[in-house]
């Protein structure tokens, strides 16, 4: 068995683990004389101040109580926390990628030639005429490719008809809040009985008010949706687009296509399929990829390479902006980094490797898996057992545990994905984890975990009784 | 088709796999495909054959050091100029020991804390992150994290829409709006009944009396900044908080963590929402990448966009931090979310809280000081020189300020590119200048070499 080992910082003169910023020390400094009106200045700031060799210090015992994807695997379904590959930081950090985003285009041709090169090959990926790289995450993007079937809608005089999108039962929260951001209502669509789209209810919702339907392929099972093309038939008789959510999209590098499958619009989430660091939470990247003839509705500026280099443009019908300036340029260039080394074989190995590492951990497994043949993830379920409470109790066998409690199709969900970039031992030593959890007590799990730097944290009164900064801590 | 050139290429990656990224040996695929029972990988892909990529993507493999050369030569393309660009997008010296940290691989490869009991370092750190904030605006919550500027101002104005679900629907936003900003602010309430107007200001700044005879009953949201996108410190921010309390409206304001170091709090003067760029301490300008701020009073907490930490306890009774109030987000409450947020940017709030505990109390302030004071300084100098008349506001700058100039403007911005400097031309003629620690330097050159073009 593996043990998280992670220290801890007791400190003598806090109760806590590593005292906060404020606790080490906190002073008030007067903002003093400048030549403003006293009545525009505040009168001091209250912050901490410490060396640098003390904030050296602080932060790196911070960063030794937390867990990174080079600390062990991180079996998030839908989230691919794959392996980063250490080079592409040396090329973020090369003094020419910090411009300002107001440079003359002129001036800045080095990075419109990332911008041009990178939305080259995500459309090639993708099967998409043309892509944009501006929304900053993947949310960002369904938002958009949103925005640009509407304006779809708008210029064939249908907007107003046209106000329902269709998402199925199992897909991302964030399909549902994209559509509902912009306006439109939300149509749940359910899945059929071996958990993929059902062909009669898509049928039966679909219509005359139909934008689009958001599908992601594989689905949240992992399963492949087969009748892609017939679910595309459907959407597209009744006028409706169909926008592919990329997070599955590590699955079918260089094996499929969305643009193939008849999508419309199709978001990537480049810090999930090409391994950009997610830094906690992110920056992420949500480029979006179109067919042509969405082309002239992308945001504002696109690049394009001419004779004279690359340029930026306002497309013809642009929907405008979703971001104040190009997106987030620095995890683009890192995605650019991690496609330019793969190329097209290692892209091809990519998705055998995650669809071969999802298999072989399903096959340890003892927990019972309902929905089957599966690509790059699985669903299994806790059975009995609180899946959230599962997910504790792995921590104390020394593994991160999968997504929990969704979707919740499956009961007490334990939604896995290894990612390619785990050995053959390191799944074994996941599953020896999930076998033992599965046969444990319910108190056991309960009460887990007890290996773990910090244990059962209280999650119900942090939500009653929020204290969100130092400021309003509790005595 | 697999053909000898994939072959070769594949050897020559990692003996037998593609991709130098998959830790699999030959012998560890085969043991695994016979456990699974399958002939080979391919079997395991269930996708019809209509709709099998068969072809080659024309994306061809390259070495570590390959990649690293051909980007280092792509970005040598980037000419290297001296900017003394702002417009809402700032840089400022970025000391070494926020890479060093926060380039710990604990932090840069972790993902979101949804399992707080192996992740309280990120989660305190942005607890720090959020109580910097509290204490730069004043007010009570503060999230950890937007995308930018723009963004973080869209989700202002859908939460004005949420909080004041009564007739309102208008938003007025200040002349000096970046149009970038405006049109993210546009899309963002597509989703509403809101209408965005802009209101005019005069020498640069925001009137009492314009704006009161813009408010009425249907003002959901008024947005200010202060500075503002052109560097004007806003004279009567208080009189403005007190006419928008009045309507009842939201009253949004926009600023950035320096900025906040110095000029009165955004809480003293009725704020309710503030919103801006953190990304001015941490990260370089980065072509616009940011970190959207977001902090409201706490009769907004729960319909704040974006992840909030919170502190709790443990089994021990321990002090410690999880992600809470998830029940806003999309996650769970899908199409009721208060946001479609999930990925955000995390790490870079880390990068701007470390920044800024370097600095400290008394440095955020002197390098706000400074903030203050370059721009009269060399708008003096600019303005000594023939056919340029800086600035061109009798107020008080922060950052950056406009300048006349007799000649083209556009053209005078082309002249001065080819010596090494960016600036803002605005107009026909109307520069912009930004100068802050990192460029103070270079003022000399600067203005030498606008003499020189306007000789």
């Amino acid at each position: 068995m593996q043990l998280f080992n992670q220290t801890i910082w007791n400190d003598s003169e806090s109760d806590g683990y590593e005292p906060l910023l404020s606790e080490k020390g906190l002073i008030d400094v007067e903002v003093g004389e400048t030549d403003l009106p006293d009545d525009l200045t505040r009168d001091t700031l209250q912050l901490p101040k410490l060396s640098e060799p003390e904030l050296a210090r602080h932060y790196t015992r911070l960063s030794q109580m937390n867990y990174g994807i080079d600390n062990g695997p991180y079996p998030l379904g839908s989230c691919t926390m794959k392996y980063n590959p250490k080079f592409t930081e040396d090329i973020a950090a090369l003094p020419a990628t910090a411009v300002h985003p107001d440079r003359d285009s002129v001036s800045v041709q080095g990075t419109l030639e990332v911008y041009s090169t990178l939305q080259e090959y995500l459309g090639q990926i993708g099967g998409m005429d043309a892509v944009t790289l501006q929304p900053p995450a993947g949310a960002a993007g369904e938002f958009t490719g949103i925005l640009i079937a509407e304006s779809l809608h708008e210029s064939n005089d249908e907007s107003k008809q046209r106000n329902e999108v269709i998402v199925p039962s199992s897909a991302h929260g964030t399909n549902f809040a994209s559509a509902a951001m912009a306006g439109y209502e939300v149509v749940e669509l359910p899945a059929d009985s071996d958990g993929r789209v059902d062909l009669d209810a898509l049928s039966a919702a679909v219509g005359d008010s139909t934008a689009a339907l958001m599908l992601t392929n594989p689905n949240t099972l992992g399963l492949f949706e087969r009748n892609i093309e017939e679910i595309a038939d459907i959407v597209h008789e009744a006028g409706g687009l169909l926008y592919y959510d990329g997070a599955n999209l590590n699955a079918l590098l260089g094996r499929a296509r969305p643009g193939d499958m008849g999508f419309d619009i199709m978001h990537y989430n480049v810090h999930k399929t090409f391994a950009t660091p997610h830094g906690g939470g992110g920056p992420g990247a949500g480029p979006i990829g179109v067919k042509q003839e969405l082309k002239q509705f992308l945001p504002t500026p696109q690049v394009r390479e001419t004779d004279d280099g690359y340029e930026l443009f306002e497309p013809d019908q642009t929907i405008g902006k979703v971001h104040g300036a190009m997106g987030n340029w620095l995890v683009l260039l890192k995605a650019y980094a991690y496609i330019s080394r793969l190329g097209n074989e290692g892209l091809r190995d990519t998705s055998a490797k995650a669809v071969l590492n999802a298999n072989y951990l399903a096959s340890q497994l003892d927990l019972e898996i309902p929905f089957r043949p599966f690509h790059h993830e699985f669903v299994a379920s806790a059975g009995e057992q609180d899946a959230a409470d599962f997910a504790k109790r792995m921590l104390d066998y020394g593994v991160h545990p999968p997504t929990t409690k969704w979707p919740e199709t499956v009961p007490e969900a334990l939604m896995t994905e290894p990612t390619e970039a785990e050995s053959k031992k390191t799944l074994e030593q996941l599953a020896t984890a999930f076998n033992a959890v599965s046969n444990e007590e319910f108190e056991a799990l309960e009460q887990a975990p007890n290996r773990t730097s910090a244990q059962r944290i209280d999650q119900t009164s942090a939500a009653r009784n929020p204290q969100l900064s130092w400021q309003h801590l509790d005595e | 088709m697999t053909n000898q050139f994939d072959q070769t290429n594949t050897e020559k990656i990692n003996n037998c796999t593609g991709s130098p990224f998959t830790p699999h040996t030959k012998a560890d695929v085969r043991e695994m495909l016979d456990t699974i029972g399958s002939e080979n990988v391919e079997e395991l892909f269930d996708i019809p054959e209509s709709i099998r990529f068969d072809d080659r993507l024309n994306i061809t493999v390259a070495s570590e050091q390959q990649v690293t050369a051909q980007l280092a030569q792509t970005l040598t393309q980037n000419s290297a100029q001296t900017e003394f660009l702002g417009r809402g997008h700032y840089s400022h010296y970025v000391p070494s020991i926020v890479d060093h940290i926060s380039l710990r691989s604990e932090f840069l490869t972790s993902y979101t804390q949804y399992q707080p009991e192996i992740t309280q370092g990120f989660l305190q750190a942005l607890f720090e992150y959020q109580s910097l904030l509290v204490e730069l605006t004043g007010l009570n919550v503060a999230n950890c994290s937007m995308y930018d500027a723009a963004t973080a101002l869209g989700e202002a104005a859908t939460l004005a829409a949420r909080v004041r679900q009564v007739s309102g629907s208008r938003i007025l936003v200040p002349d000096y709006l970046r149009t970038e900003r405006r049109a993210v602010l546009e899309n963002y309430v597509i989703g509403t009944n809101l209408t965005v107007e802009a209101f005019a200001t005069k020498n640069g700044q925001t009137t009492p009396e314009v704006l009161d005879r813009a408010l009425d009953d249907d003002v959901v949201m008024v947005y200010l900044e202060n500075p503002t996108t052109e560097g004007v410190i806003e004279e009567h921010l208080d009189e403005l908080g007190s006419l928008i309390e009045k309507q009842d409206s939201l009253f949004c304001l926009g600023s950035d963590l320096v900025a906040l170091s110095l000029l009165q709090t955004p809480a003293s003067v009725g704020a309710d929402v503030v919103v801006g760029d953190a990304s001015v301490l941490g990260l370089p300008t980065a072509y616009g990448m940011g970190l959207g701020i977001f902090a409201c009073r706490d009769d907004y907490i729960r319909q704040v966009p974006g992840r909030l930490v919170g502190a709790s306890e443990d089994a021990h009774g321990e002090r410690t931090f999880t992600l809470t109030l998830q029940t806003r987000e999309q996650h769970i409450r899908r199409e009721r979310a208060t946001s479609n947020i999930c990925t955000n940017q995390a790490w870079v709030a880390l990068r701007t809280a470390i920044h800024a505990a370097y600095l400290g109390p008394s440095g955020l302030i002197s390098l706000a000081k400074k903030c203050h004071q370059l721009p009269e300084k060399v708008a003096t100098v600019l303005d000594e020189i023939d056919g340029i008349s800086a600035p061109i506001r009798d107020c008080h700058h922060f950052r950056e300020f406009k300048a006349s100039v007799e000649s083209d403007a556009h053209l005078l911005a082309d002249e001065l590119m080819a010596d090494g400097f960016a600036i803002h031309a605005l107009n026909a003629d109307v520069i912009q200048i930004c100068v802050t620690e990192a460029n103070e330097r270079h003022v000399d050159d600067l203005a030498q070499s606008i003499t020189e073009v306007l000789e």
